[in-house]
């Protein structure tokens, strides 16, 4: 019986972490879906976030839900000054030369960060105290289940922004066919700026519940969890939204069940050999769809 | 093509600076310090220029180049220390287990492009990261100590040369035209008869050996290797794609300036050190939006040019 | 009877999904002969060609080329067969030069070997020397021969249509297959390119296949039509009983005349 109880112990873990995947994956295959461009910096946003809001809490003495909300802000105009600056001037240049800016973006906001947050650990203000809900033989925390609330609520929030107004048809015309959408009247400089500001803005609520859930933030937070959301978009599909949220939990409860039947150090490898196997053989995710190149 | 007089010429180039620097470190005009950094030069031009065969000639975009690197470190420290093997066989068995890994890297590789490729890559030098980590026979995570130092500058230098030149004539070969084909679109070439396929995991291959040897060369320097993402990881392979995007795409000449430059700076810099992955991006992500052609736009410099311009006559370099 | 470098497709269909691209369609090819593929815009015609080539896969029927079957074969070992095609949209090399564009196309026939070519052996010198001296031949087959060092991308049009047709005669090809060529010429050009093909046909005794909409340059030259529609070989013939032909007229013109 025993080990049963680890495996679904570990599920509920999985599904914690691999919500806060998910929301960070939303952010890349967004971005990825409006314009083709994998946003290397989006974990370092995530970072940003867990720091915007230790500032919140801590220096401004904003109590969780306007540190959660300020921070999300505050992020978003990081994400939409990012695009401008770095990734707008190079539109019309080739994948490899956005791909390597992306890459100094990202080093960049890591470098950065260490020097004016300094590079060691920062306790995360308790916010919210430590409790353990017992469900049957398995324990659940009060910050997993925020972690589920907050990222169940922003999902949907999400679901019914891009599904149900008049933005998020324009974001979907956008990602469907760029000229067109400009042909049809939609400033999709505007639309680019605003998809950025709403993954980044994610991504900053994620780095905060994360904060909260290990107490403890870092200036190179943002690079194993980055990359494991971006693994993640990839293997929902990427540019697919709901990919991201199938593919964030897959990778959450993967990890975790590694743990069961390996070592922790493998935990990491995880990611990248789920990459690897979904290039290879999938490249187009779980929920995506095949293209065709004409000739 | 090159004619007598330059081979002659660049030989002579080539062995007068070697000469120098022997010179200068006898007479103390050069610490061994300032040795060891040309040494630390002629791996990390090894490494661009490999880098460059993949990324720049062949279209290809592979993040993952330290991959190769950390296999050519280890596998010649292991001979060395644990097997006796002499430096050199060592050094070559590095570089031909690397291209083997080139070779398993370049075939699944071929069916991705662009963005997805380069994380493929990425994720192909993590994994092997990973490998060396959890290898307990190469120290694991503590690390690989105690490996000797049989690198040499003369050693160096003379692999760089190689490098250089074996790279260089590739190029301007016909399988180097295929590689280009391949290139500049992926449609046209096979429609003449290029299989790209072929060309794709040669060009991995080959840059994968080179970068083998330029990892041998640098574990027998520096005597100690750690599984860190900055020394065999995607910090490292981040690392030599700046040099290389820097000295510019396809550029071979480019790629031993910007590796030059980028070896050497740092040290004058050594105040700065913390300011440097500040600038660096900075650094990277100017050039992508003003120059992305990188300093030498492409071109190259070639003795041959040079010369004819002392004779008058105008000559079009053959680049590519 | 010698060997024919005859061209037979069986029933092709090339279907995407659900749209059937090319449907069933039946045509063959005399040696040395020079025929167009016309039709509306969106009949099939370059995927027709794509087939042909081995850049789309074929869902149904045959190819044969030389007696050899050539269905869904990689395009290089087609390339290797003898057939050279060139693109609707130019896919010159356009940060190579002209000769560089031509000298790769040399490549299915280069013998030095690697090591050859790392060492710069005599041979390798040799054998680039002719590859060289090839390329410049057959430039000045085009006209050309003045523009060798130029960066293919900074031709003008027409003359960027014409290195692509001097680097698919690099591959010594027995079927030479032209997608618009004449696509953007103004008058003189096509006259000259017209007069170009022909010399070709003759002097290099190749079949030519191609696809154009100029109908000037397609009824002065070619000996024989096959006209596509919605996928469909519609009609086949001699030019003027193809301009007679109530179905064709009926497929460019979109109408039902009744």
């Amino acid at each position: 019986m025993a080990w049963q109880i680890t495996v679904l112990q570990q599920l509920i873990n999985g599904l914690a972490v691999g919500s806060i995947y998910a929301l960070i994956a939303l952010g890349y295959t967004m971005v990825y879906g409006i314009i083709k461009l994998i946003n290397f910096a989006h974990g370092e946003i995530y970072m940003l976030g867990a720091y915007f809001g230790f500032y919140a809490i801590s220096v401004l003495k904003l109590s969780l839900l306007p540190a959660i909300l300020l921070s999300m802000g505050a992020a978003a105009l990081v994400g939409v000054l990012l695009e401008r600056i770095a990734y707008r001037p190079l539109r019309s240049s080739p994948r490899i030369s956005v791909l390597i800016t992306a890459i100094g973006a990202s080093l960049l906001f890591q470098s950065t960060a260490q020097l004016v947050f300094g590079a060691s650990f920062k306790p995360f203000p308790q916010a919210m105290p430590f409790r353990r809900i017992q469900l049957g033989k398995v324990f659940i925390t009060n910050r997993q289940l925020l972690i589920f609330g907050v990222a169940v609520l922003l999902m949907v929030l999400l679901h019914l922004l891009v599904n149900y107004t008049k933005f998020g048809r324009a974001m979907r015309a956008v990602a469907g066919d760029k000229e067109a959408a400009l042909l049809m009247g939609i400033n999709v400089d505007r639309i680019i700026s605003i998809t950025f500001a709403l993954g980044s803005a994610l991504a900053a609520a994620a780095g905060i519940l994360v904060g909260m859930y290990y107490n403890r933030i870092d200036p190179y937070m943002g690079m194993m969890p980055g990359l494991k959301a971006f693994v993640a978009a990839v293997l929902g599909g990427i540019g697919v939204v709901p990919g991201a949220v199938v593919g964030g939990l897959l990778m959450g409860v993967a990890e975790n069940l590694v743990v069961v039947i390996g070592s922790s150090t493998l935990r990491d490898a995880v990611a990248f050999a789920v990459l690897i196997v979904v290039l290879l053989f999938r490249p187009s995710g779980l929920l995506g769809k095949k293209g065709i190149e004409k000739v | 093509m090159k004619n007598k007089l330059s081979i002659l010429l660049t030989a002579v180039i080539l062995l007068l600076i070697y000469t120098g620097v022997r010179l200068m470190e006898s007479g103390g005009v050069l610490l061994p310090y300032h040795v060891q950094i040309l040494s630390l030069c002629c791996i990390n031009v090894i490494l661009v220029v490999s880098l460059n065969l993949i990324n720049g000639f062949t279209g290809q975009f592979s993040i993952g180049h330290a991959g190769f690197f950390a296999i050519g470190a280890y596998l010649s420290a292991y001979l060395t220390v644990k097997l006796q093997v002499p430096f050199v066989p060592a050094l070559i068995c590095g570089g031909i287990l690397a291209g083997i890994t080139g070779l398993a890297v370049g075939l699944p590789a071929l069916r991705l492009r662009g963005d997805y490729l380069a994380i493929a890559t990425l994720g192909f030098g993590e994994i092997i990261r990973v490998i060396i980590l959890n290898t307990n026979a190469v120290g694991g995570a503590r690390g690989f100590s105690g490996i000797p130092k049989y690198t040499t500058f003369g050693l160096a230098y003379l692999t760089a040369i190689i490098t250089v030149v074996a790279i260089r004539n590739f190029v301007s070969s016909d399988y180097g035209r295929a590689c280009l084909a391949v290139r500049e679109d992926e449609i046209a070439a096979p429609s003449l008869g290029v299989n790209s396929t072929y060309f794709k995991v040669l060009a991995f291959s080959l840059g994968a050996f080179f970068a083998g040897t330029a990892g041998a060369l640098f574990s027998h320097y520096l005597q100690y290797m750690a599984p860190t993402p900055s020394q065999i990881g995607f910090l490292k392979s981040i690392d030599i794609l700046i040099m290389l995007v820097l000295g510019g795409l396809g550029s071979i000449t480019g790629s031993i300036v910007a590796a030059v430059v980028l070896t050497v700076l740092p040290e004058f810099l050594r105040g700065f050190a913390e300011y440097r992955m500040v600038i660096y991006p900075i650094l990277l992500i100017a050039v992508m939006i003003y120059r992305p052609a990188g300093l030498l736009a492409g071109r190259e410099f070639s003795l041959d040019s040079l010369l004819n311009l002392f004779k008058g006559a105008r000559t079009r370099v053959d680049h590519s | 009877m010698s060997t024919t470098a005859e061209l037979m497709v069986n029933s092709l269909s090339v279907q995407f999904g659900g749209l059937k691209a090319v449907d069933q369609v039946s045509f063959a090819l005399q040696p040395q002969s020079l025929a167009g593929l016309i039709g509306p815009n969106g009949a099939g015609k370059t995927t027709v060609f794509n087939a042909l080539t081995g850049l789309c896969p074929v869902t149904g029927g045959e190819i044969s080329f030389n007696s050899e079957w050539l269905t869904n074969e990689p395009p290089h070992a087609i390339a290797r067969c003898g057939i050279a095609r060139t693109f609707q949209n130019i896919r010159l090399f356009k940060n190579l030069t002209v000769l560089d564009n031509l000298r790769i196309a040399y490549h299915k026939n280069r013998q030095y070997s690697l090591l050859c070519g790392l060492f710069r052996s005599p041979r390798f010198r040799r054998e680039e020397a002719q590859i060289t001296a090839k390329a410049k031949d057959v430039l000045a087959l085009v006209d050309l021969a003045d523009k060798a060092d130029h960066l293919a991308g900074s031709l003008p049009y027409g003359e960027q249509r014409r290195v692509e047709i001097a680097r698919a005669l690099m591959l010594d090809p027995k079927l030479l297959l032209l997608d618009e060529p004449a696509a953007g010429m103004n008058p003189q050009e096509t006259t000259a390119l017209l007069e170009l093909i022909r010399r070709l046909r003759d002097g290099l005794q190749i079949t030519i296949l191609l696809i154009e909409h100029d109908m000037k340059l397609v009824m002065n030259l070619c000996e024989k039509l096959f006209v596509l529609d919605y996928g469909h070989l519609i009609a086949t013939g001699d030019p003027k009983s193809i301009q007679s032909n109530r179905r064709v007229v009926e497929a460019y013109l979109g109408g039902n005349l009744a």
